[in-house]
């Protein structure tokens, strides 16, 4: 994401789903064809290094300046699935662009921008980079139809698989078409990544929940094998008084809602609360900001140090104008005589000796009890997991997080894998849409040395 | 602040910058304003006839985004009467009396042709005169331009013409459509030139049209050779300059043309013997005003090396150019590479890799940081490394002791000496 590249972003409170068009323009041709000149196309070049599904930048930025941007797009989705998503999501200042040998002599190459304008032309232009491998005989259920699920699906199909997912949703996409800001990822981009694997012959069964419509067992009699590729579900309670009151929401289901028209116009002008301080409650501030709400105050118990969310996603909050209050920790929700949010009871914190975490843990302030006004408060504590689906499998877990051999992303049942956020956890892996995308491939090519053979064949 | 005045084959000028015979210098309205912007000196578009206008008639190479690394034209000469021409030019150097004006002149390759253009052109109060015996389409096809200047014995015979009525300096415009330029150069000389210049334009054709298969530029769909110049020329010229200026049998000055936008390629151009430099290209790409910067630079630069005035630095490098037999082939330098400034991209590596001697390993040091390392022991010293670094500094080419210098000419002396 790049500040100054951003709109204008006066808030509009007459038409708010003009809040949640894409924030950062397209390159224009020409910004394009002079980013793509500037690429030097390093020999083993850092950012083919430093993102997690090994695009060949250099390659795909090269054949944007030769004028060949539908051999562009095919790099870029060959290596990554949902790369036109992760073009307009990835961290890339922590990635590519930060690994770009520009940054110790001049500026990084807009990597993610770049991408986006290749992937831009394949959307325009519905060019059919894939198709599917002869059939080999052999079946995968994909339960999940998030990155890891679609990106698996995708590679599985080039490789001769007949593939079904389990979608619990209406549309496939997962995080990607449900879970990030409408501003940074518009859902066309998501849906049309989704058409790009069914056009291989992917069967998507959506609105299919397994563990309600269709049981584990059947699953694994039926297929080959599993991949779950569940992702995480809600944000857990406070744990504290008064959280049920009217107005309280969870911050994936909140952004959820403002994925699709028409935009909830109630928040106009009210105070929103947001608890915790990650990349999701940057999101959910943010969208706050967008639905109009008049002021937004995100309350973390730790400071500015400890925040998990990204510098930029930090940087960009700041910039909407939303506030930090750091050292405060919401004990109590008060409600007004209809049941609705009033405000949020808070003890100032102080921080003491590091905890297991390598962070520093926050105590409270005897007497400091305070309140924050409130017309509405989203939680944003973390993610709970999918565990009785998880523990329906039989599978192996930490805390709901699923444990695989590394090296083939195998569970400890040796006909189901797993990829994406259900390994995420525990020392293990990373909570991008990147690193799930490049799980979900390797999954699919775990799956084709264990039913097909050692060797892999060339993909079509 | 030193003194850019010339005084080229008896032709004086403010400064060594003029607009070569072109587009920008086709009439009163433009040279005056290339004087107003600072331009020493200009030769006037073409002088001779027939009128005709070809549409379209330009095209250019981009290089990497880059606009115009080259240019082609498949223009012709002046495209207005001849009268309306000299009219321009007395006003102009009526209005500007201290800046060079040049009248280009082509016809027909006869005498009386000649001895008429000449006079009529110095009768409208130029300062010297052009032969354009360049110009490489069009006209070259009805035996004038460069149909004329590929033929040495009628270089020396039309530059005779024109001596026999020319009052003013004559210099003589040569094509590089030739194998060996000095060989023009010397009819010219022999025909009485008091100068030349050098280069007109280069054959060539643009491009294709990937799409419509055209070439580009087309007319109805057909096209035809025009002349290259621009960027991309400059080191074909800058050779063709040197050449000439080391031959001591062409003791004329010489009036540098060819891919020159800059007082960088200026002051190289003046180093390598040329009395004035002549632009075209980059002012059609930028127009007039980048002389500020050319007098301001080469200004700058002169204070930089202590000399006083322009003149001081023309040809102070034509020594230095020589045969290929006369260079040390015991010189040694290896490249070595600055580990602070490398920014690893990796590029130095990957060209010596493919295409050179295969000398650049990339190491990893015990802390884990990657670096790039030379086995100077391989290195040929061929620059190859130091070209295509994007960095400046990262890559120096460090000279090494390696015995007494031999060329190749002494070597074949030494060859021939019987063994004592």
């Amino acid at each position: 994401m790049h500040m100054n590249r951003m709109k204008n972003r006066s808030i509009s409170l007459s038409d708010l789903s003009q809040n949640f068009q894409e924030i950062e323009p397209d390159l224009t041709a020409k910004e394009a064809m002079d980013e793509a000149n500037r690429c030097l196309y390093c020999y083993d070049a850092p950012c083919i290094t430093a993102c997690p599904t090994s695009i060949n930048i250099p390659s795909f930025i090269k054949k944007i300046a030769s004028g060949n941007l539908k051999g562009s797009a095919k790099v870029i989705m060959e290596a990554n699935p949902v790369g036109a998503s992760c073009a307009r999501v990835c961290p890339t200042e922590e990635l590519c662009e930060g690994a770009c040998v520009l940054n110790d002599a001049s500026q990084p190459i807009m990597i993610g921008n770049l991408q986006r304008h290749a992937t831009n032309w394949a959307i325009h232009n519905r060019a059919q980079l894939f198709k599917a491998g002869e059939k080999n005989g052999k079946s995968v259920a994909i339960i999940g139809g998030g990155p890891a699920g679609l990106s698996s699906a995708r590679e599985l199909a080039r490789l001769g698989f007949e593939v079904t997912i389990f979608e619990a949703k209406d549309k496939a996409g997962g995080l990607d078409t449900h879970g990030i800001v409408s501003f940074r990822l518009p859902q066309r981009v998501s849906m049309w990544e989704v058409e790009q694997v069914e056009s291989l012959g992917v069967k998507i069964r959506t609105n299919t929940m397994v563990g309600r419509d269709i049981s584990p067992d059947e699953l694994l009699a039926e297929y080959d094998a599993v991949v779950l590729a569940i992702g995480m579900a809600n944000v857990p309670p406070l744990g504290i008084g008064g959280e049920d009151a009217k107005e309280v929401y969870d911050a994936i289901e909140f952004v959820e809602s403002t994925k699709t028209p028409p935009m909830d116009t109630h928040l106009i002008g009210k105070k929103v609360v947001i608890i915790g301080a990650g990349n999701t409650a940057i999101d959910a501030a943010t969208c706050s900001v967008r639905l109009g709400a008049a002021n937004v105050k995100m309350l973390y118990r730790r400071t500015e140090e400890e925040m998990t969310a990204y510098e930029f996603e930090y940087e960009f909050a700041k910039q909407e104008g939303v506030e930090f209050r750091w050292l405060t920790q919401p004990v109590g929700i008060v409600k007004n005589e209809a049941g609705a949010v009033k405000g949020v009871i808070c003890l100032r914190m102080e921080l003491g000796a590091a905890d297991e975490s390598g962070r520093r843990r926050p105590t409270p302030v005897q007497g400091s009890e305070f309140t924050v006004e409130a017309d509405a408060v989203v939680c944003a504590i973390g993610q709970t997991r999918y565990l009785s689906l998880i523990e329906a499998f039989g599978l192996t877990h930490k805390w709901g997080t699923v444990k695989v051999d590394l090296a083939t992303l195998q569970t400890s049942n040796p006909k189901v894998y797993a990829a994406g956020d259900v390994i995420f956890g525990d020392g293990q892996g990373d909570a991008m849409v990147v690193t799930a995308a490049e799980q979900g491939k390797q999954a699919a090519y775990s799956i084709y040395k264990q039913l097909i053979g050692l060797s892999m064949v060339q993909t079509s | 602040m030193a003194d850019l005045h010339v005084n080229f084959a008896g032709i004086k000028a403010p400064n060594p910058f003029w607009l070569a015979s072109a587009p920008p210098t086709n009439s009163g309205y433009q040279v005056q304003r290339a004087f107003e912007a600072g331009w020493g000196g200009a030769v006037w578009k073409t002088l001779g006839d027939p009128i005709i206008n070809t549409s379209s008639r330009f095209a250019a190479m981009h290089f990497n985004g880059q606009r115009v690394a080259g240019f082609n034209n498949i223009e012709l000469i002046t495209d207005r009467p001849l009268e309306v021409n000299l009219k321009e030019i007395y006003e102009t150097k009526k209005r500007f009396p201290n800046h060079a004006v040049i009248a280009s002149l082509m016809v027909e390759p006869k005498q009386e042709k000649w001895h008429e253009i000449v006079k009529k052109a110095e009768a409208a109060g130029v300062d010297g005169l052009e032969l354009n015996f360049g110009c490489p389409h069009g006209m070259a096809e009805r035996g004038m331009g460069a149909a004329s200047g590929q033929v040495p014995d009628l270089v020396q015979k039309q530059t005779t013409w024109a001596k026999e009525a020319a009052r003013t300096p004559v210099i003589v415009k040569l094509t590089p459509n030739i194998t060996d330029i000095t060989a023009t150069a010397w009819a010219a000389v022999q025909g009485g030139a008091d100068a030349i210049s050098m280069i007109n334009t280069i054959n060539s054709l643009a491009g294709v049209d990937l799409d419509s298969w055209n070439t580009v530029p087309n007319v109805a769909g057909k096209g035809a050779h025009g002349g290259y110049c621009g960027p991309a020329v400059k080191p074909i010229a800058l050779n063709m300059v040197a050449e000439c200026a080391r031959n001591p049998e062409i003791n004329v000055p010489i009036s540098g043309i060819g891919g020159i936008g800059t007082w960088k390629d200026a002051a190289e151009f003046l180093l390598m013997g040329a009395g004035s430099v002549q632009v075209c290209t980059a002012a059609m790409h930028h127009g007039f005003s980048i002389v500020e910067d050319m007098i301001d630079g080469l200004s700058n630069y002169l204070d930089s090396k202590g000399l006083a005035s322009v003149e001081e630095l023309i040809g102070r490098t034509v020594p230095r150019y020589s045969d290929w037999g006369n260079l040390d082939l015991n010189y040694k330098v290896v490249a070595h590479i600055n580990r602070n400034t490398c920014i690893n991209c990796n590029k130095c590596h990957i060209a010596c890799e493919d295409t050179a001697h295969q000398c650049i390993d990339m190491l990893t040091s015990a802390d884990g940081n990657k670096y790039l390392q030379v086995r100077e022991e391989d290195c040929v010293g061929c620059n190859l490394c130091s070209i295509v670094c994007p960095v400046d500094g990262a890559i120096d080419m460090i000279e090494i002791p390696n015995g007494p210098p031999m060329t190749w000419n002494e070597r074949q002396i030494a060859i021939k000496q019987p063994i004592v």
